[in-house]
């Protein structure tokens, strides 16, 4: 049987990375053709600026070799101009007559630069900055001739006159606006920009018209004048005044255009067999002029041409990066603002700083820096998440690492470091490591620096040091990582889809969600297996099954796997009290079974470390306690303090406070583990104030406090409430718990579900409304009733053959 | 078939000793092999050994054809022992086949 057959026009960056989108997806779905008016395989346009500049060659930016094609099995027709759709019988036609028939058929067809109708634009030596060609040209001309003028004070115009300045030519900059990149920065930025391109020699003219291209009897140009009536010489004449989607052919083959070809959130066009993605599309009355959204666009529409059918595509907001080496300036969102907005501005113009903040009902609604882009990417996701920013509003212009914890760690050290300084101590990846993997394998995004490098693939506390890194090394090129992310890669759907759909349509099985929810994989992976596990064991409890088989070594043996692949037994020590008789059963298993090492705990209990799996049965036997959960994302311990039975300072019995709580929670699953501390008055020696529930005693009473993490990154627990009653105590801690069991996303510690939801949501639904506190706590003990001690049921035979290994008879 | 490369099958256990999804140890003195069952019954043996630091794969999560190391999650498939892509490595493979419900594997 014969593959439905796709073309694809337009051989460029939007083209190409659907059609990469499309088969990761869908390796053999289609046939496909591509035809590209350009004589080469796909490259990256970006980099022409540092082409131009002389700080790359042209090989260094392809981004597809023919041979990706070939390996593919794609149909290139290189130098070939599609003239023709015809719709009625599925075919397109190039210019030389090369036809191919189409069942799905992808424009990608890009933009032209806009050139400005005035006489003598068609002399020689008036060109355009678009393409490789373009590129030559300027190259070529740098060579023979001196003086080039460049109208348009945009990003294109300024990286063209900042190349061919390199390139040893005398370059005026003819800018119709006040002040340069006026679309991008404010007038005292664009000022300070203007300043230190002068110091390498541009010259400008702002607010200058064009009125004409004189040219010579040869047919080239020669000056350029202005409608003031004043001319200078030009032997080169570079526009670059703006972009128009290529919309030419769709609108001949009588698709829907207007200011670009017009798409659907699908990006389909008014034909349905017909997609466009790129500059040559109006998605929503915009037409955009960057990659980012572009590639946005072609994961969608890779995955509407794959019959997933799933992502829909809702614009993009964007921010600017000026690829002049040594230059730094940054601008993204609103950055004008106007009359209900407030400004925080900070300018140090003789050391070239300048900084401007514009917000806007509590949030910060645009940016624009110049000489300093540290924060850039911040402020960027402050923007785009449109969090409220009342909390860090003092420390704001002074940057993320002003904040302390609010931050991820390390964001302005990524340009500072060296290539040899580690970046990912977990994998030991350096930041030489990450820049060679991103230029050399030409990747855009953290997934994919995780994917070729591991860094942030581990314990992911430098995520936020690669981005920085990501940003740096490709400008405005960079991509940040989605925030609703798919849960693995073997779907679309992110964690807040999984858990609603699992809830909504009362799905229990594995099997009912990977079928229901479209899994690209039969039976999941390693990623997502244990998170439906606990999505489906924590919406319907005693109704969903537990699938062992779905959870990480650790919880299928109920121990800890250690490097030598032996096991560490950490039994439940309720509040951190023990007793001689268990002690001595300790002592008496650490000699029968030769355990090579007995350690005391950060968590207040005693490890046994390095059991042999086969051993692990027989060892809980002869223990005689409990499980202590070390090994899951589940209930660890609960740290408490001496407290009011003995301590001079004690307030409150906050030992048995701890225990209480220890045997109320036992056995609890949960999105991460959870680990909780009481103290008897606030010296605080149980370090509530980094646990995820911590509580403090005081002579009136009790303190709770949640989403405290003393782990990868230290968090400080925040205040909830203050209760007066040992019962209540449990209620409040219970529901909050219940709360973060039913709503966090799997692998997300309170701290982090906290931060998605605020901590305004966790007291209106736990504090201020009883009856919901209530039935919260009530669904958490629902949950937990019945649930026997895991290692009580091995002993008694469960899961025999975890713990039996084969062996050969002969 | 010709004697030289007849395997030398051995019994190893029921298919149903195995669960859907999971694997077994079989303990040897020349080093532990692993033995997979994947969703539609079929059966793969690897040596217990990542090929990254030694992970014992028999520990791992088992998805497609592949097994998830429970070391440092390196995914290998399981019928070549590769590591997928983009890590680079091999665990040593043995034939394995079901047959009348019976698990036999090739130990040379
Ligand atoms: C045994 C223990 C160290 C010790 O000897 O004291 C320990 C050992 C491990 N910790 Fe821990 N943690 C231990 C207390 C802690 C503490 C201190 C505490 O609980 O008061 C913390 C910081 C507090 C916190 O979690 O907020 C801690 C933060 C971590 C983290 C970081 C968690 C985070 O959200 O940032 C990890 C990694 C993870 O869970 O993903 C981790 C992971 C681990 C693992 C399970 C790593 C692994 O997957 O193999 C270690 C197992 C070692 C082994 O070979 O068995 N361990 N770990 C402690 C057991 C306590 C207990 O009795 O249960
Ligand atoms: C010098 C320069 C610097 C840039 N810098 C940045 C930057 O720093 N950051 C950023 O985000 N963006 C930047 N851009 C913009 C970015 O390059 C574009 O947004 C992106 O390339 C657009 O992708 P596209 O696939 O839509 O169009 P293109 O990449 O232009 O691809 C379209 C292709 O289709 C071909 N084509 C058109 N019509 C036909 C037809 N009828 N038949 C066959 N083939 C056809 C064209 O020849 C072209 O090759 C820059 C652009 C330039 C020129
Ligand atoms: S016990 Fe905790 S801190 Fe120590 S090496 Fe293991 S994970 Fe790291
Ligand atoms: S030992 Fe298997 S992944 Fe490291």
């Amino acid at each position: 049987m014969s593959k439905p057959k796709l073309v694809v026009i337009g051989n460029g960056m939007a083209g190409i990375r659907t059609l990469e989108e499309l088969l990761q997806l869908a390796p053999d779905q289609y046939d496909i053709t591509v035809f590209g008016a350009e004589p080469h395989p796909n490259y990256n346009r970006i980099l022409l600026s540092p082409v131009l500049a002389g700080e790359q060659a042209f090989d260094d930016i392809i981004l597809n070799p023919l041979s990706w094609y070939a390996d593919h099995g794609i149909t290139l027709h290189l130098g070939k101009t599609v003239t023709q759709i015809d719709r009625r019988n599925r075919v397109v036609r190039a210019a030389d007559g090369t036809e191919a028939a189409y069942d799905r058929l992808l424009l990608a067809t890009g933009s032209s630069p806009f050139i400005l109708p005035v006489p003598g634009k068609d002399l020689r030596g008036v060109i355009s900055y678009r393409d490789i060609f373009d590129t030559e040209t300027m190259i070529a001309t740098a060579q023979l001739k001196q003086h080039a003028v460049v109208i348009g004070g945009g990003l294109l115009g300024l990286e063209a006159a900042n190349g061919l300045k390199l390139r040893g030519m005398s370059v005026t900059v003819v800018h119709l606006g006040d002040w340069l990149l006026d679309k991008q920065l404010d007038i005292p930025a664009g000022k300070l920009l203007q300043a230190s391109l002068e110091q390498r020699g541009l010259q400008f003219l702002l607010a200058h018209q064009t009125a004409e291209i004189a040219g010579n009897a040869a047919g080239e140009a020669v000056a350029v004048r202005f409608k003031n009536g004043t001319e200078i010489p030009a032997d080169l004449v570079v526009m670059a005044v703006g972009i128009r989607p290529n919309q030419a052919l769709a609108e001949s083959a009588g698709l829907y255009c207007n200011r670009g070809i017009v798409v659907s959130d699908a990006l389909q066009t008014f034909d349905p067999r017909i997609y466009a993605v790129g500059e040559c599309v109006n998605h929503r009355g915009t037409a955009y002029g960057l990659v980012a959204p572009l590639f946005e666009m072609a994961k969608v529409c890779a995955n509407h041409l794959a019959h997933l059918g799933i992502g829909q595509y809702k614009g993009s907001v964007l921010s600017t990066k000026l690829k002049v080496t040594g230059i730094d300036l940054f601008s993204a969102g609103d950055f004008m603002g106007c009359a209900d907005s407030e400004d925080i501005v900070l300018s140090d113009p003789a050391g070239g700083v300048y900084k401007k903040l514009v917000i806007k009902d509590d949030q910060l609604v645009g940016a624009c820096l110049y000489g300093d882009t540290t924060d850039g990417a911040w402020y960027f996701k402050l923007l785009k998440e449109g969090r409220k920013i009342n909390d860090l509003r003092d420390h704001l212009m002074f940057g993320e690492s002003s904040i302390g914890d609010a931050g991820t760690q390390g964001q302005n050290r990524a340009m500072a470091m060296q290539d040899s300084d580690e970046v990912c101590g977990c994998n030991g990846v350096c930041k030489g490591n990450i820049v060679k993997a991103i230029k050399d394998k030409g990747l855009f995004t953290v997934d994919d620096v995780k994917k070729h490098t591991k860094a942030a693939s581990s314990c992911g506390s430098c995520t936020g040091l690669v981005e920085q890194i990501l940003m740096n090394t490709l400008g405005s090129s960079f991509q940040e990582t989605p925030k609703t992310k798919a849960v693995c890669g073997c779907t679309d759907h992110n964690h807040g889809d999984v858990r609603r759909v699992i809830r909504e349509h009362h799905l229990l099985t594995h099997q009912a969600v990977y079928q229901f929810m479209e899994w690209r994989t039969p039976n999941g992976c390693a990623t997502c297996r244990p998170a439906i596990n606990y999505y489906l064991l924590s919406t319907w409890p005693k109704e969903a099954i537990d699938d062992p088989q779905s959870r990480f070594i650790n919880e299928r043996a109920h121990a800890n796997i250690q490097k030598d692949g032996t096991f560490s037994v950490i039994p439940q020590m309720k509040g951190g009290v023990t007793n001689a008789s268990e002690l001595r059963r300790i002592a008496d298993v650490a000699d029968k079974y030769a355990i090579p090492m007995v350690k005391v705990t950060g968590g207040q209990r005693i490890d046994l470390l390095g059991v042999k799996k086969e051993d692990l049965v027989n060892v809980w036997a002869d223990l005689g306690m409990q499980s202590g959960h070390a090994y899951g994302k589940s209930i660890r311990t609960v740290k408490t303090c001496v407290g009011s039975e003995f301590c001079r300072f004690g307030t409150q019995n906050s030992t048995q406070m701890g225990i209480d709580l220890e045997t109320m929670l036992a056995n609890m699953w949960s999105p991460h583990k959870v680990k909780l501390a009481v103290s008897g008055c606030p010296r605080n020696c149980a370090e509530s104030g980094i646990k995820d529930v911590g509580i403090i005693a005081v002579d009136s009473g009790w303190e709770l406090y949640v989403g405290g993490n003393g782990g990868i990154k230290t968090e400080v627990a925040q205040f909830l409430c203050k209760v007066k009653t040992a019962e209540e105590v449990k209620e409040y801690s219970g529901a909050f718990l219940q709360l973060y069991r039913e709503e966090a996303y799997y692998l997300d510690r309170t701290v982090h579900y906290i931060a998605r939801v605020g901590l305004d949501y966790i007291k209106a639904r736990v504090v201020d409304d009883s009856a919901n506190r209530k039935a919260l706590h009530e669904r958490l003990l629902f949950s937990l009733e019945g649930l026997r001690d895991p290692w009580a049921e091995r002993i008694a035979g469960k899961q025999k053959h975890e713990f039996i290994p084969l062996k050969v008879l002969a | 078939m010709n004697a030289i490369t007849t395997p030398n099958w051995v019994q190893i256990c029921a298919l149903d000793d195995i669960p859907p999804l999971g694997s077994r140890v079989l303990q040897r003195e020349s080093g532990n092999v692993a033995i997979f069952r994947t969703a539609d019954d079929s059966v793969f043996a690897l040596l217990d050994r990542c090929p990254h630091k030694g992970g014992p794969l028999s520990q791992g999560i088992v998805h497609g054809a592949a097994v998830t190391c429970p070391l440092h999650s390196w995914n290998i498939d399981l019928a070549s022992g590769e590591a997928r892509a983009t890590d680079v490595g091999c665990a040593r493979r043995f034939a394995a086949k079901v047959e009348a419900g019976l698990v036999f594997v090739a130990l040379h």
